[in-house]
């Protein structure tokens, strides 16, 4: 479904800040795949994401999506087939306009942006039951707008906004990790039911060793823009968090030195 | 003598709120500081005038419009496909215009109009003869209030609106928003022309500097607006800046009216829009001191 083949990018070319951020990477990802992402600060784990999504063009290698080759596809392109949160809550969502104003947008994904009513009756009546599904009392507050929302309720909205229109591929980067405990398990378990529902494939950055092997299908953990680690199927399922320390002591032959992700262990 | 004042600086504010509602375009719906307006708006004054000369009134407005929104899309381009800086691009149209407005006019600084027929021509010897510019121009603002506001709720405009608030959203889902800023920027700047181009006509001459300070004065119509009229929803901010445009023309000519020379008036436009724009911090430290003085009172009794 998707397939990087030897991606590799450097940042600041010839300046004494120059930093491999991806180094020859290969990856692929089969149809309805769930994959977590672990890695230190600056193992490359964003840049494969925005590699992928094209807001950073790569230096060589080729990425395809759909056995369609979009590494030139400029990124608004390869946005109708990638849906995208990122951890940031206010970068999914325009604060000035309402809710269903932002769900109007994302629905009409893909398609010609014309001068036809931007919400018609159908449509609204569709996204109330969509917003519903979101179980926040949203639904009840489609005219206010996005601006007055916690971030919690931002980031589950533009959740549903990635993923209103099926994507081929979702990306989420860390979208959970600007939210408080509690409202960020309820995000995660809604990222979960959508996922499976629709059968999308994700690829979803997280710093909790927990989630990463809580929630998807397959992980893969990334040192120094090189994946060090990619379990799947009955090997992922016996796998601990102590034991993913370990493997990563091993395979980077650094000690796990993040403090931020040694915290985030349980 | 009041009320033919009066009756003056609301038309001519009728006016002035179509160019207000192109500078609402791109500063508040596509969040870009766009400085073409000044030369877009003489641009629009001067296509007009050429053909009211040549006695084509109305065709003046559309190709004011039309005018405009090529010198808009320069603008556009520069920024989004060249990179250059939003300020700068409309600064560089800006200064190229001058020329091009100089060659529309056929090398003259000015046109005069005197006697020659205008759109407003069309009410002459009627009853409402008085009224003429006040009601032609009401049914056209009215119009393009209207249009303005429906576009705004088309799939377009909502992708346009969301590119000010957030560009990172509208690529995110799939809009290139070097498309939207083409499109606001050119419609904006297209509606300052207009404005122009009715100014020409009102006013009986076209002058290569009656631009000069346009996106101040359009900036202190939105602004007046938002204060007094409130940014509630889509329908109300844009009446919010007709309204707005049509409280500055008033003041105005109420600080004319109490002798002040009319070549001070772009002072008192700047001083406005100063005072506008630094209103939420001149609020924010009024509050700031009065929480600071009601507390250190309290802290005198505590001790």
């Amino acid at each position: 479904m998707l397939n990087m083949e030897t991606v590799s990018k450097t940042f600041g070319i010839g300046t004494i800040n120059e930093k491999l951020a991806l180094d020859t990477i290969s990856l692929s990802l089969n149809e309805g795949e769930f994959l977590t992402i672990i890695g230190g600060n600056g193992a490359g784990k964003s840049t494969l994401l925005n590699c992928i999504s094209g807001t950073c063009p790569i230096d060589k290698g080729r990425v395809f999506l759909d056995s369609e080759d979009i590494t030139y596809m400029p990124e608004y392109k390869r946005s109708r087939k990638i849906g995208r949160v990122f951890q940031d809550p206010l970068r999914g969502t325009a604060f000035d306009m309402t809710i269903e104003e932002n769900l109007a947008i994302a629905y009409s994904k893909g398609k010609k942006k014309g001068l036809t009513r931007g919400i018609s009756k159908t449509d609204r009546k569709w996204l109330r039951e969509q917003v519903a599904l979101l179980e926040l009392g949203l639904e009840d507050r489609l005219k206010s707008k996005v601006g007055l929302l916690s971030g919690g309720q931002r980031q589950a909205l533009t959740l549903l906004m990635a993923t209103i229109v099926k994507p081929k591929l979702l990306q989420l980067d860390e979208h959970t990790a600007a939210l408080d405990p509690a409202i960020a398990k309820k995000v995660l378990s809604l990222t979960k039911k959508i996922v499976k529902e629709h059968n999308i494939s994700t690829m979803m950055i997280t710093h909790n060793m927990n989630v990463a092997l809580e929630y998807g299908t397959r992980t893969i953990m990334m040192h120094e823009g090189r994946i060090i680690l990619d379990i799947k199927g009955e090997e992922r399922k016996k796998m601990t968090v102590d034991a993913l320390i370990e493997q990563f002591s091993k395979r980077s032959g650094t000690r796990l030195s993040n403090d931020r992700m040694l915290l985030k262990k349980n | 003598m009041f009320f033919s004042t009066m009756q003056g600086a609301v038309e001519l504010g009728i006016i002035y709120a179509i160019m207000a509602l192109g500078v609402f375009i791109s500063f508040r719906t596509l969040n870009m500081p766009d400085l073409t307006v000044d030369s877009s708006f003489t641009l629009g004054a001067c296509v007009s005038a050429i053909l009211t000369i040549g006695g084509h009134p109305y065709l003046a407005l559309i190709a004011a419009f039309l005018a405009g929104s090529i010198a808009g899309s320069i603008t556009a381009l520069l920024t989004t496909k060249l990179k250059i800086q939003p300020l700068l691009s409309g600064i560089l149209v800006m200064l190229g215009l001058y020329s091009i407005n100089l060659r529309v006019m056929g090398n003259r600084p000015n046109i005069n109009l005197l006697n020659r027929k205008t759109i407003y021509s069309i009410l002459q010897g009627t009853i409402l003869e008085d009224y003429k510019i006040f009601i032609l121009s009401f049914i056209l603002i009215i119009c393009v209030l209207l249009i303005l506001y429906f576009f705004l709720e088309t799939k377009l405009g909502f992708v346009l609106r969301a590119t000010g608030d957030n560009p990172d959203m509208v690529k995110a889902l799939g809009t290139n928003t070097d498309f939207t800023v083409f499109i606001g920027l050119a419609i904006s700047n297209g509606l300052v022309a207009l404005a122009g181009a009715l100014i020409a006509q009102e006013q009986f001459f076209s002058d290569i500097s009656m631009g000069v300070g346009m996106v101040v004065i359009g900036l202190a119509s939105v602004i007046i607006g938002e204060v007094i009229f409130g940014t509630n929803s889509l329908i109300r901010r844009l009446i919010a800046v007709i309204l707005g445009a049509i409280v500055y023309r008033i003041i105005i000519s109420f600080v004319l009216e109490l002798g002040m020379p009319p070549t001070d008036l772009k002072l008192i436009s700047a001083i406005i829009v100063m005072l506008a724009l630094s209103m939420p911090v001149i609020k924010n430290k009024l509050s700031f001191y009065r929480k600071k003085r009601a507390n250190s009172k309290g802290g005198k009794y505590r001790c």
